[in-house]
């Protein structure tokens, strides 16, 4: 089984260099700036800069080529499932309709059901370059440090930790177990009955969930034993100081997203209206 | 005057989900400096006494107890655990439980960032720890890239980083190949001789241990303290025969020879004994025994045929590999981990195809056969019996197989029934796997491949883990079964298992097949030994030192009535 | 054992690894139902079961932290009203659940109704209505097929966690089994 995770690596770029609060923090006040609002002019601006800070990062291509087709998939999908279910909402929320074309029944093509989607997919396309760049350039080790210096409790953020660092063996847990099964006859794929196949996935399912909960206790008294909990706080081994650079970045961030709330909630709606 | 560091008094202990006390009335005084062993068989409490000392017991495994516990002169009851550990550094049997970090520098410094300690020092003791097991150079490894070895020194590293003046180590030889084992046993001895630490150490693996020196050895069984002797007294006892714990094998091979064995002697490793009165015994019993017999030719049963195959063609596992199985041979599969022993097996089972070579099974490719069309013939175990138990039910984890298979119910009530029965399991049939112990779960599993009726049994590692009687147990069930006329593949790094059991073994080294001979051969041979990370029986040394030649006629000699008179 | 704040080590552990297996089955164990584009989530299951066994904290943490890192691997970005709908869902999962005793064994028939009560509950808040909502509120998407998404979703949740999930729980709890309740057969 091919495993294709996403994976940091170690790069000599000024976007690895920064602190991992800094690209925490840039890709949390992103996600929420692009995910409020629909201001065309904005949404370019935030592509702009989160294409040109992908850009520096230098991460070669092939590193997320995978994931960027599932995501073309993935956003192409829910375009398509938006105009199915709701080809007039771009009329709804402009409040005018120019039809460009008749196709069907009550389904035309509107400019302003255009728009309206072609809004929603540069939405998406300021959130993917922010996350993939946090994903990629941030050292996972970073990561619980991180959130911890923003405010997330350290037990928290240590269980995020702990997530990243069972997820390859559960994977090859998995792996070894439905191996085994399949060689009983246990198979979940389509060659298999519906029912048969949920049925199936309980003798895969248990087994796997046994030795979690096994493993569950080994790392517990691990921890245990180590003194983990003991504290209010915990220091950490992977952390760096804020530099001016990381300084700079986080102001310029903040700006820039306060700049893109006031441009657009400037005539009290979030969407940005070329119709009138 | 010596200064108690870990002093038991009349201590019990009883886990709040049982009805008995697991340990009883124990008084047990361990000095600062000390390197002392437990042992005992699995069960003997000897696990729950090292709980009781770092206080996962009970604080993490509720109990009530009684009696007397001090640590460093103060009762234990007043500390919890995070308090505890700042006195007892514990490095657990499970390296990849223990190993938490996402890199090696981080788990080291898990301690030191639980305590709250400021970076710059934190920096400065995990490498001083890290050289102290001379691992400085995989500060940035993550534990998916390291050996069983080498993960076991980051655990190391971890117990020593937090400075407790006291290392306890709970079965710390488990899950390593013999070279591993061994380098383990000489880095604990190290730390012990290079700094004041007191080293108490939990393993059942006695001669492995004794490799290095200790002060002290416990024996523990049925909770209760039944020895505590230095070890060439302990040696020269019969405790450890009537306690289920296996002596070194060249004290059996001196007594088979009818030698005295005294503590004058040192008979602590097959390095230190005196052998002048011993060796001439043991010429004239070599002599005495009759030459193994060759063994027979025997007709191929499964066949590989320049396996190669590679997850990533261009870096193959395996290159060039072939092997050949005969009807009703035990044959043993050796190499160090990553040397490609489980993929050969994975392989065989088709989960999946090699990019050259042919699989014959009685002379017919297997190549377009499924995973599934294989299983009929070749069963495979693997070496962790809970990620193969998916039912419940004893009974109806037996009965999977067949039920996926179609096969009427009638029937699968006789098939199922007769395995049980091979397998010693059938009073237990209504029972929930759950409450079967080690061994029988180990067993049920094997049962549930048995009721397949295949031609090939394939086991990953089937005794680790296990103390040696559960090891015997096991052993014997599986050449019953071979005397029934089961082919036996066996992979392990166990080399008392392939001694005794194995009728040839393959050894593995980086994906290509490095020996085919019998195990006491390749045991002998220093510089297979070492490629495979095995290591070299005390039984070779033994025959070295009193002049015996061949040393793998010896060895085998000594098999073959040791069979003889255990069976 | 309750440490000093919060949280006992237990439960951030069970968080963590519960999240690890939640995501792992999100990517390879999904099973297909036969329509396009709708498979199973058998990743669900999983988290009723570990907010029944760990409580509605850790079934919150795992929903929010799974579903997150399982989107940010798989797509690069999550989709956050529906991360946070996993989350309500682990934490409406373990709520219902509350006093549960499958530790010691006990999974009946009562257990049983109240278990899938309570996920049947939990499902529909989430899916029937936090997230559409949510993805109206946030992404502005039209209602008609987030509701649609939702429905669907949300069905075969409640499918997942009646069949794979009870079948979980009462299989766990067969494992707590006292051994002195056992006899030997002839």
């Amino acid at each position: 089984m091919a495993v294709k995770l996403l994976a940091y690596s170690d790069i000599a770029s000024p976007v690895h260099r920064l602190n991992g609060v800094t690209k925490l923090l840039c890709f949390i006040i992103g996600s929420v700036t692009g995910m409020v609002i629909y201001d065309t002019r904005c949404l370019l601006a935030l592509l702009a800069v989160s294409l040109t800070a992908f850009y520096l990062s230098k991460v070669p291509f092939k590193q997320y080529s995978f994931v960027l087709y599932l995501i073309l998939i993935f956003s192409l999908l829910n375009q398509l499932a938006i105009f199915l279910f709701a080809p007039e909402q771009g009329t709804l929320i402009y409040g005018t309709r120019h039809e460009l074309l008749h196709i069907a029944g009550h389904y035309s093509l509107t400019a302003e059901q255009l728009f309206y989607q072609f809004n929603v997919m540069l939405k998406y396309a300021v959130v993917v370059p922010l996350a993939l760049l946090f994903l990629l350039t941030t050292d996972p080790s970073e990561f619980a440090s991180s959130l911890n210096r923003i405010g997330v409790s350290y037990k928290i953020a240590y269980a995020i930790s702990l997530t990243m660092r069972y997820i390859p063996d559960v994977q090859q847990e998995f792996v070894n177990i439905s191996t085994a099964a399949q060689a009983r006859g246990i198979d979940l794929s389509r060659k298999e009955k519906p029912g048969r196949r949920l049925k199936n996935a309980v003798s895969i399912l248990f087994p796997l969930v046994l030795s979690t909960l096994e493993r569950i206790e080994k790392v517990s008294a691990a921890l245990e034993l180590r003194g983990f909990g003991r504290g209010r706080r915990r220091t950490w081994y992977k952390t760096r100081p804020l530099t001016t650079t990381d300084a700079a970045v986080l102001t310029a961030a903040v700006l820039l997203s306060a700049a893109a709330f006031t441009v657009t909630f400037w005539d009290g709606s979030r969407f940005y209206n070329i119709f009138v | 005057m010596r200064k108690p560091v870990i002093e038991f008094e009349r201590f019990t202990f009883q886990y709040r989900a049982q009805s008995e006390p697991t340990l009883h009335e124990i008084d047990l005084s361990i000095y600062e400096g000390e390197k002392v062993l437990i042992v005992g068989p699995s069960g003997s409490g000897k696990s729950t006494l090292a709980h009781c000392i770092n206080g996962l017991a009970p604080h993490f495994y509720p109990g009530e107890r009684s009696g007397g516990l001090k640590i460093m002169g103060e009762p234990a009851d007043g500390w919890n655990i995070a308090e505890l550990s700042d006195r007892i550094g514990t490095v657990m049997q499970d390296p990849d439980g223990q190993f938490v970090g996402l890199t090696v520098a981080e788990d080291i410094a898990f301690k030191l960032e639980n305590d709250g300690v400021a970076h710059a020092e934190m920096v400065r003791r995990v490498e001083e720890a890290a050289a102290e097991v001379d691992f400085l150079d995989f500060l940035n490894a993550s534990p998916q890239e390291l050996s069983g070895g080498q993960k076991q020194k980051t655990t190391l590293a971890g117990g020593l980083v937090g400075g407790a003046p006291i290392l306890l180590f709970d079965e710390p030889l488990a899950s390593l190949d013999p070279h591993a084992g061994r380098s383990t046993v000489e880095l604990i001895d190290r730390l012990h001789r290079e700094s004041k630490r007191t080293i108490v150490i939990i393993e059942h693996r006695l001669e492995e241990m004794l490799h290095c020196p200790v002060d002290r050895v416990i024996v523990i069984d049925d909770g209760r303290i039944a020895a505590d002797l230095p070890p060439e007294q302990l040696l020269c006892s019969d405790l450890l025969r009537a306690k289920g714990i296996r002596e070194p094998l060249h004290l059996t091979a001196l007594r088979y020879a009818g030698c005295e064995v005294t503590p004058e002697m040192r008979p602590r490793s097959v390095e230190t004994i005196e052998l002048e009165p011993g060796a001439g015994r043991l010429r004239s019993w070599y002599e005495a025994n009759a030459a193994a017999p060759e063994t027979a030719v025997r007709e191929p049963l499964l066949e590989l045929n320049g396996i190669t195959f590679g997850y990533d063609p261009a870096r193959p596992v395996l290159r060039d590999v072939s092997l050949s199985v005969g009807r009703g041979e035990i044959l043993c599969i050796a190499g160090r981990n990553g040397a490609g022993k489980s993929t050969i097996s994975r392989l065989i089972c088709g989960f999946h195809k090699p990019i050259e070579g042919s699989i014959r099974l009685e002379g017919r490719d297997l190549l377009d056969d499924s995973i599934r069309e294989r299983a009929q013939r070749i069963g495979f175990v693997m070496q962790n019996p809970n990620h193969m138990l998916s039912k419940p039910l004893l009974y109806d984890e037996a009965a999977l197989g067949l039920l996926n298979r179609g096969v009427p119910a009638e029937e699968i009530r006789e098939r199922v029934h007769e395995t049980l029965r091979v397998c010693g399991l059938y009073p237990f049939r209504g029972w929930p796997v759950s409450a079967l112990s080690y061994g029988q779960k180990k067993r049920a599993t094997i049962a549930s491949i048995l009721v397949l009726r295949p031609d090939i049994l394939i086991l990953d590692e089937p005794t680790a883990g296990q103390d040696f009687r559960h090891y015997n147990e096991m052993m014997r069930f599986l050449l019953e079964l071979n005397r029934g006329g089961m082919t036996l593949i066996l992979i392990t790094h166990d080399m008392h298992l392939m001694l005794e059991y194995g009728q040839r073994a393959i050894v593995l080294s980086e994906g290509r097949r490095i020996a085919d001979a019998a195990p006491a051969r390749i045991l002998g041979d220093a510089a297979l030994v070492e490629e495979a990370h095995l290591s070299e029986t005390s039984l070779h040394l033994l025959a070295r030192r009193a002049g015996i030649s061949p040393e793998d006629e010896f060895v085998a000699r000594f098999i073959r009535s040791e069979k003889e008179l255990t069976s | 054992m309750r440490s000093s704040k919060g949280f006992s080590v237990r439960t951030i552990v069970a968080i963590g690894i519960g999240a690890a297996l939640f995501i792992v089955l999100a990517r390879f164990g999904s099973i297909p139902t036969g329509i396009a584009n709708t498979n199973l989530q058998t990743n669900y299951a999983i988290l009723a079961l570990f907010a029944l066994l760990y409580g509605p904290w850790a079934g919150l943490l795992i929903g929010l932290i799974g579903h997150t890192l399982a989107d940010l691997i798989s797509y690069g970005a999550p989709w956050f009203s529906w991360v946070i709908a996993s989350g309500i869902a682990g934490l409406l999962y373990g709520l219902f659940n509350r006093g549960a005793r499958i530790e010691e064994g006990q999974f009946g028939i009562k257990e049983i109704i109240r278990f899938n009560i309570g996920q049947i509950i939990a499902n529909a808040v989430s899916w029937f209505v936090a997230a559409p909502v949510l993805d109206i509120l946030i992404y502005a998407e039209p209602g008609d097929k987030v509701f649609t998404q939702g429905l669907v979703a949300g069905g075969l949740n409640i499918l997942v966690v009646a069949v794979l999930g009870t079948l979980l729980a009462a299989a766990y709890a067969k494992t707590r089994t006292k051994r002195g309740s056992l006899t030997r057969e002839a």
